[in-house]
């Protein structure tokens, strides 16, 4: 079987695996489909797709020879038995500074951080929200006997109950009333950015950057305007809102897998390479075979041979008396050596002076 | 938008004077703002003043790419390599190391690797990339063929390189000696690994710094016999 062939296999049956799971998931959560919410198949249809084609894609991905080999060095270097407690401790750090609190993007630039920060939270919020709701893992009842007073079922099971004019009641109840304010707040800002850079206004793409966006708008204010509509106008128009809003919810499910959305599961990531680009400032250092200078970990320069050769690159160099590959030369030196053999072509051809002298 | 079909970025690193320039002004970049993404490397700093300005060649099949495990660098459909992708860069600095030319640059506070990018904001809108714009010396040109073959009639235009076995096509042309070009249509770059730049023309003897000796020069360059 080819190799395309073989890998599209591989990521179409943990896809079929990864969804077939949710759906025995959604079975057992909502005690046989008992809470299940039937209004709400649309939304679990979505996501059953979303889990398949995420996991298609992400299965796709892994088996590219660059992301393979680092994926697993990643798992490698952190499951390290000499590392393991440093390495969970930073992990925590990381975390923390880099994930929750966005710290490399406010680098960035402050707008840029406050926009992401914004929508990925309500994000966050959102989904933590729906989706137990939707699969019917979570569901509330009120008490018997008790008609104010609400219980909280987690895959079946009674966890919680509150007065529903509790302040808990109410922060709940508008859970995603918050997270649409925060989406809204990170949008509008996310579009002012691309509105005003010029950099990005040169190179954002309308399926790429633009479209990611009006998605999330339209979900957050469709949502918004469902609590409108039931709060304040005696649920005028509330069905045809529901509709705009699922429907918005829908697309911007099945669009996860394809557009800007797949960076959430991608990035992760981030955190493996930096414990194997730790590792490899620990370890042996790659010396440049020109200048003897130090320019990478001498693992990373050996995986980059590796994966060179896998992709088809021969960067090989068997008539050079000191280097075998040209990766074992430093950057700095190819720079040199791209204008020293441009110089080295004009002194060869003897004779005739390099142009500019008036073009003569 | 995309940048013109007719347009073409060429470097003669032999007429680099080193003047910095480019450095400043691309700095001006609204894609890469306040960070200078071209190298103006000192080929043997200790023996010559030679300097050789490295932009992003822009590799029809980029190896950076290719390398890259988060997928995060794309060429756009008029052959331009973009900047890693802010959403799914993570600053693994593959791309560095696996650049042939040397171009990519890793910026670790930020968790993103940023490159050359030709202008992006200006070629796309016909103008040139900053560099070319305030290069006084034409090392760096953007323009026509038609022009460049009328600036540099003993010169041709070259976009294949060689680097061991593997040779490189790319976007960005580099002049090189007509009659050399007619024999091999590319620049063999692993052919420079054991390449020293020429020993200086001009020699410089500085004269013993006896106070009774700077007396008499009143001028400071005058210490300097040439």
């Amino acid at each position: 079987m080819p190799r395309v062939a073989r890998e599209r296999l591989k990521a179409g049956v943990s896809g079929l695996l990864t969804s077939g799971a949710l759906a025995i998931l959604i079975v057992i959560g909502s005690r046989n489909l008992q809470h299940f919410d039937a209004a709400l198949v649309g939304y679990t249809f979505a996501t059953l797709f979303a889990v398949f084609g995420i996991t298609y894609r992400y299965a796709m991905w892994l088996q590219r020879p660059p992301t393979h080999m680092y994926w697993w060095r990643g798992w490698q270097v952190f499951t390290n038995p000499r590392w393991i407690g440093r390495n969970l401790l930073e992990f925590l750090r990381r975390f923390c500074l880099e994930f929750a609190l966005n710290r490399f993007i406010f680098r960035r630039g402050v707008e840029r951080g406050l926009a992401h920060w914004s929508i990925m939270w309500g994000c966050i919020l959102a989904a933590a929200i729906t989706f137990p709701l939707v699969w019917g893992w979570i569901h509330f009842r009120t008490v018997p006997g008790q008609i104010d007073v609400y219980r909280t079922y987690v895959f079946g099971f009674p966890v919680h109950e509150f007065h529903i004019d509790s302040i808990t009641a109410f922060i709940v109840f508008h859970g995603l009333v918050w997270a649409s304010v925060l989406v809204i707040g990170g949008v509008m800002l996310a579009f002012r950015r691309r509105m005003v850079d010029y950099g990005a206004v040169s190179v954002q793409q309308f399926g790429q950057d633009m479209l990611p966006l009006i998605l999330l708008f339209a979900i957050s204010l469709t949502g918004l305007l469902l609590t409108a509509s039931y709060t304040w106008m005696r649920g005028y128009a509330y069905d045809f809102l529901a509709i705009l809003h699922a429907g918005a919810v829908i697309v911007t499910l099945l669009y996860l897998p394809f557009g800007k959305f797949f960076h959430i599961f991608q990035r992760p990531a981030q955190l493996g390479v930096s414990f194997y680009k730790e590792a490899g400032a620990r370890s042996e250092q790659a010396h440049c075979a020109r200048c003897q200078r130090p320019y990478a970990s001498a693992a990373m320069v050996r995986d980059l041979i590796t994966v060179e050769r896998e992709l088809g690159f021969s960067y090989d160099m068997e008539t050079a008396r000191r280097a075998a590959h040209y990766q074992e030369i430093c950057p700095r030196c190819r720079r040199a050596m791209y204008g020293l053999a441009q110089g080295a072509a004009w002194r060869g051809h003897a004779g005739v002076a390099p142009d500019g002298g008036g073009g003569s | 938008m995309a940048k013109p079909d007719h347009l073409h970025f060429f470097i003669d690193p032999n007429r680099c004077i080193g003047c910095q320039a480019c450095v400043q002004a691309c700095t001006e970049c609204d894609t890469h703002r306040g960070e200078s993404m071209i190298h103006l490397e000192y080929v043997e700093r200790a023996r010559s003043v030679q300097t050789v300005p490295v932009v992003c060649m822009h590799c029809e099949q980029p190896t950076c790419a290719e390398v890259c495990p988060a997928d995060a660098i794309k060429r756009t459909g008029d052959g331009v390599v973009q900047s890693a992708r802010k959403p799914r860069c993570i600053a693994c600095g593959n791309c560095v190391v696996a650049c042939p030319f040397g171009v990519p640059e890793l910026y670790n506070d930020r968790q993103i690797m940023m490159k050359c990018d030709m202008c992006y904001d200006r070629t796309t809108a016909g103008r040139k990339p900053m560099c070319a714009t305030v290069c006084p010396s034409q090392a760096l040109f953007f323009g026509t063929r038609e022009q460049i073959e009328q600036l540099r009639p003993l010169s041709v235009p070259v976009n294949r390189f060689q680097f061991g076995h593997q040779v490189i096509s790319t976007r960005v042309f580099t002049m090189m000696p007509r009659e050399v070009a007619r024999r091999q249509p590319w620049l063999d770059v692993t052919a420079a690994m054991d390449e020293r730049p020429p020993e200086r023309a001009v020699m410089l003897r500085v004269l013993p710094s006896t106070p009774e000796a700077t007396a008499d020069v009143g001028d400071p360059y005058a210490e300097v016999l040439i």
